[in-house]
């Protein structure tokens, strides 16, 4: 059993609820113990950056201080907050002075970070430490070759963090794969779906989700797979929206899933333990296909 | 400082900027921007435009409020100049100095963002939406009510901000940071 210091992110206590209950869910079939960090504030994540840099800096550094105290590594399931962490970390090693100014307020609630903890993205750690073979090897129920379009979106693979290759991702393709699902060609998955500007910038973002839908549906999907709590609500909870302007001129009624719902699934968990109850577009046609899967065995 | 520096030192200053000068204006980071249509002064402008000093027309212009944070531009790059980081410098420095921007409400929502973390520690997401269109076009609520709605009966929009203890801590080292950035 392999530990490591949990940071949920807002998102997951909210509109990504079903992705805050997947990930501890999926986490002790696999051999992971996700210890959530006592106390933890808001990243920051891009909005804070935008208006105030330097201070944003310091709201991210408030949990790396708490992180830091527990030696382990810190994971978290929102791609936002993965970014926002190691970008933070990355100014605090190039400018000095910064982190001299942050840790002399960071003092005031007696903390301080020296720069040490390791961030990483749920989806690395299942793929570098827990690794495809071994999910493979835990999978109950197989997923009876359901064709999956896996999207990567923006900041699990950019900036380049080295884990996997922001232009051409394949990692999602082989964790879907292990579960015994088609992953789909997808040309966009690692497309921006619009993110936070859905508030205020709606059209420029349903023109982005639509063109992804439409790439997804045409290359045969049955649903979408994604690690990230914005690119999971626009595309579900927009999904309506969105198909008025699709090209197939038909509701895409497209099933969008936290990768570690789909996880979850192939472990044999049940879907409400999952948060499947939370997602929009309903699974259930899913579902069936899946349980079909399993009759088909058991005969 | 402002008046001393000029716009490029100024910008090359902020973590994420240091490397602006290295652009060999490519154009590479416009035709990456999934948002440059949008944009009265795509990427590859908008650096130009820096280094040739023309601070008010580039901190008054929405362009950087449309960066969707994507990072297509940075991991295409040749030159290694960070043109998301880029983007988040100049929202930053036009905020801070008070740039009136017109033709975006983006802003808005960012500001309605970081007031939610420091009142509540955590992000309030209700909170946010609600106060976003009261400021800018309650009617636009209307048109979003039934997405909303859906997030809410699908037990994925809580009313009430969770009470988070780390709330205190924060607002006092956000308070200490203020005083030092002041004295320096």
């Amino acid at each position: 059993m392999k530990h490591y210091c949990y940071f949920p992110g807002c998102s997951a206590e909210a509109t990504a609820i079903g992705l805050g209950l997947s990930a501890q869910a999926i986490a002790k079939p696999l051999d992971i113990e996700l210890i959530e960090l006592e106390d933890w504030t808001c990243c920051g994540s891009t909005p804070y950056g935008s208006l105030d840099k330097l201070e944003s800096i310091l709201v991210a550094a408030r949990n790396l201080a708490l992180a830091e105290k527990t030696g382990l590594d810190m994971v978290t399931p929102c791609p936002s907050c993965f970014v926002t962490f190691y970008q933070a970390n990355l100014y605090l090693k190039e400018h000095p002075q910064l982190m001299a100014q942050v840790n002399e307020a960071l003092a005031v609630a007696n903390l301080v970070y020296n720069g040490n903890v390791h961030v990483r993205d749920l989806m690395e750690v299942l793929f570098n430490d827990v690794t495809p073979e071994v999910i493979a090897s835990r999978v109950q129920r197989g997923l009876n070759g359901l064709k999956v379009a896996p999207y990567y979106g923006c900041q699990m693979v950019r900036p380049d963090y080295g884990f996997d290759d922001p232009e051409f991702p394949q990692s999602l393709d082989r964790m879907v794969e292990s579960l015994g699902a088609e992953a789909v060609p997808f040309p966009l998955k690692n497309h921006c779906c619009g993110g936070a500007l859905v508030i205020s910038e709606q059209s420029l973002a349903v023109d982005l989700m639509r063109k992804l839908l439409d790439n997804a549906v045409e290359n045969g999907a049955e649903c979408i797979v994604a690690p990230c709590p914005l690119c999971q609500m626009n595309l579900d909870a927009y999904q309506s929206i969105v198909s008025v302007y699709s090209k197939f001129k038909t509701d895409y009624n497209l099933p969008i899933l936290f990768v570690t719902q789909l996880i979850g699934l192939a472990l044999g968990i049940d879907p409400k333990s999952l948060g499947l109850n939370t997602n929009i577009v309903s699974p259930g046609r899913l579902l069936d296909h899946i349980s079909k899967a399993g009759a088909k065995r058991g005969t | 400082m402002a008046d001393m520096t000029s716009f490029i030192d100024e910008v090359a200053a902020t973590p994420g900027g240091e490397h602006i000068r290295s652009c060999i204006q490519c154009g590479i980071c416009s035709g990456a921007c999934p948002a440059a249509n949008e944009m009265e002064y795509p990427p590859r402008k908008i650096i130009a435009m820096i280094r040739a000093g023309m601070r008010d027309e580039v901190l008054s212009s929405s362009s950087m409020w449309h960066c969707l944070s994507c990072y297509m531009c940075t991991v295409r790059c040749p030159r290694g100049v960070k043109p998301t980081d880029i983007a988040h410098t100049l929202e930053y420095l036009a905020y801070q100095q008070g740039f009136k921007v017109k033709g975006t409400t983006t802003p808005v929502m960012y500001q309605n963002f970081v007031n939610s973390i420091k009142g509540n520690g955590r992000v309030h997401e209700v909170g946010i939406m609600l106060r976003y269109y009261l400021t800018t076009n309650p009617l636009a609520a209307l048109k979003v009510l039934p997405v909303g709605l859906s997030l809410f009966f699908h037990k994925r929009l809580p009313l009430l901000p969770k009470g988070v203890k780390g709330r205190e801590d924060l607002a006092k080292i956000i308070q200490k940071f203020k005083e030092i950035e002041a004295r320096s």
